[in-house]
């Protein structure tokens, strides 16, 4: 196990290498810079911005420049917020994100499960029903609809909860993002859990349980659920990663200082620093969390055993 | 002999979308302390579903209503709470396939003791002394060894051992077990016959044994019970039965099984298809494939009556079977 642990890390290098390769070089493709403003520089000052940031040199010496930087961790300046590092701002929205990812992960995962679960053991009964028109409806409609319909409505109408924004520590502030955030995932993770515990209450080896008389209990926490979760695992690891790259929106809608403002920012600014930056991170949590899954997998499938 | 199981007026059916069928109609038997009853007939014949009934098994749309009387307990209709009383204790089932009976995500012992902790209270460590006690018992070499392995990490037969060790934990008074060698190779269908002789023997237990291959039957089944289209169509001890049929379906059977004894000739299959359970014929279930009907067979379906003391058969044609006659 550890030591396919340690190939999969090691498989994972060149793709990293791949994927800056091909992000640098699509970056460079699109059309502006980062310091086209609305009002053009004076040419001098923008010669010195460039030589300042090695925009002047070969494209192919800017790559191995960065890569030089990538590989001495250090991922270059943001080209737009002066004064800044793209690791600075990494680690100032990072924290951030990641809570709230997690978080929603969580939430999500287990009320997912749990529905799931409770719909399975009531197949075709009013529970069923209605935990998956609720799922239905928590995957159809986009985040940033119903970010804005829970905001109206708990916010505005209700005065429950905060409308947006965040100081640190407040967990009021945080309860209808995370829940905004968790909806779409916990449907997926409920639908999932529904349709593999209907297919496994039905195998032969849960009538062997129940004909030992261990109780609906037992059969359900020993004998149905492990088996039940093999699909719903290898859908969390993307689950997560989609969780934690794909807040940026969440983030914009409630005011969050997370690490999607810069991404959206410094994309439309042609921040190459800076998206850069945030795209290896990106890449590093999703490849980070298949391996964690496909180890997980292993756990729960005796059957898999990875040499 | 104390009777452990008196089966009474039993029904099974199953709701369909907008129709009910009918799988076990009016069934009626007993089950001696320690004998073997064998329940034969072809699929459909509703002798699985009568089983999974008594257990508590049935599928979601299955309705079972009559009496399962184990002692004072009637196992029909019972909630499954309660059941959970006497299931694996009391009566224990072992199933057709063990490719897909035993849970492939836990280990062997843990699916062993769990029962043992269950019906007798042990802690987890005497349940696995136990567990590896039986295992050697059901003849599964390197018993410490096999307890701590998956059930994909054994082979077809050792995994029906394990099943057989499994059903026979609480050291139960009715065993069933539904074709319990179906799914094996010859050779090591011959083992696990030999097993449950000896197991049950030792044990005291009352064994039911249901089964479409008339040869597993000979070597160990006391009586025998025949069904056709969910009724009962004859039983009897199994020796009278098998040199002396009163039923032509039962006839029909006897002649479509291969014998070692008697020279090679070609099977004889009973002509046409068991009936749909949907569909019943009128009258006797069997008169559409049966060589002996006459017009009542066509119209009143012939009850189950007793033929000598011990014997019972459902048919109204009264005089000598003779093979041949068969169309």
């Amino acid at each position: 196990m550890f030591g396919y642990a340690l190939r999969r890390v090691l498989t994972a290098i060149p793709i990293v290498l791949i994927t800056i390769t091909v992000c640098f070089f699509i970056l460079r493709l699109a059309p502006g810079g980062p310091f086209d403003g609305e009002r053009a520089l004076p040419p001098d000052v923008m010669k010195n911005l460039r030589a300042h940031y090695n925009l002047d040199q070969p494209l192919l010496t800017q790559y191995l420049i960065y890569l030089g930087g990538v590989l001495r961790g250090d991922f270059g300046p943001s080209m737009v917020m002066e004064d800044f590092s793209v690791s600075r701002l990494i680690s100032i929205g990072l924290p951030f994100t990641l809570m709230l990812g997690f978080s929603a992960f969580v939430v999500g995962t287990i009320g997912g499960m749990l529905a799931g679960a409770v719909a399975a053991v009531n197949q075709n009964k009013w529970p069923d029903y209605l935990l998956v028109a609720i799922v239905l409806v928590g995957i159809i409609i986009p985040n940033f609809l119903m970010a804005n319909l829970v905001q109206l409505f708990f916010g505005v109408y209700l005065h429950w909860l905060p409308v947006g924004g965040y100081h640190p520590g407040s967990l009021i502030h945080l309860v209808l993002p995370i829940f905004i955030l968790a909806l779409p995932h916990g449907g997926r993770v409920a639908r999932l859990v529904r349709g593999s515990m209907i297919e496994v209450l039905g195998t032969n080896y849960v009538r062997t349980a129940r004909s030992k008389g261990l109780g609906t209990r037992l059969i359900l926490a020993r004998h149905a659920l492990k088996p039940a979760l093999l699909p719903v695992v290898s859908y969390l690891g993307p689950g997560l990663s989609y969780l934690l790259t794909g807040s940026l929106v969440v983030e914009q809608v409630f005011a969050l200082p997370g690490i999607g403002k810069y991404f959206i920012t410094a994309a439309l600014n042609r921040d190459y620093g800076l998206v850069l930056g945030t795209t290896i991170l990106y890449v590093f949590i999703i490849l980070a969390l298949n391996l964690i899954v496909d180890v997980l997998y292993a756990w729960l499938d005796p059957k898999v055993r990875y040499r | 002999m104390t009777d452990v199981l008196v089966v009474d007026d039993l029904d099974v059916t199953f709701a369909l979308h907008d129709s009910e069928v009918k799988a076990v109609s009016d069934l009626d038997f007993s089950l001696a302390q320690g004998e073997t009853l064998a329940v034969v007939g072809e699929s459909g014949s509703g002798k699985s579903q009568a089983f999974l009934s008594i257990m508590g098994l049935l599928a979601r749309n299955g309705k079972a209503s009559g009496r399962a009387m184990m002692g004072d307990v009637n196992l029909i209709g019972l909630p499954p709470n309660e059941l959970d009383r006497y299931r694996g204790k009391d009566i224990a089932m072992i199933f057709q396939d063990p490719m897909t009976s035993l849970n492939p995500t836990l280990k062997v012992k843990t699916q062993l003791a769990e029962v043992l902790v269950r019906h007798q209270g042990y802690d987890n460590e005497k349940a696995n002394r136990a567990v590896v006690e039986m295992l050697e018992r059901v003849g599964i070499p390197e018993p410490v060894k096999r307890a701590n392995a998956y059930p994909h990490e054994l082979s077809g037969g050792m995994r029906q051992r394990v099943m057989i060790a499994m059903a026979l934990l609480c050291r139960p008074k009715i065993l069933i077990a539904d074709e319990p060698t179906t799914a094996l190779d010859v050779t090591v269908q011959a083992q696990m016959l030999d097993l449950f002789k000896t197991l049950t023997h030792d044990f005291g237990t009352a064994m039911v044994l249901i089964t479409h291959d008339l040869g597993v039957v000979a070597g160990i089944a006391d009586r025998m019970m025949v069904m056709y289209g969910g009724r009962c169509v004859e039983k009897g001890p199994t020796d009278t039965l098998f040199y002396d049929p009163r039923h032509p379906y039962t006839l029909g059977l006897l002649h479509s099984t291969p014998h070692v004894a008697k020279r090679a000739r070609r099977l004889d299959p009973i002509q046409g298809l068991p009936p749909s359970l949907e569909h019943l014929p009128r009258g006797c279930a069997f008169h559409p494939r049966c060589a002996f009907r006459f017009e009542r067979c066509f119209e009143e379906r012939p009850p189950l009556l007793p033929v000598e003391a011990v014997r019972e058969k459902a048919c109204w044609y009264q005089g000598e079977l003779k093979y041949g006659e068969v169309a």
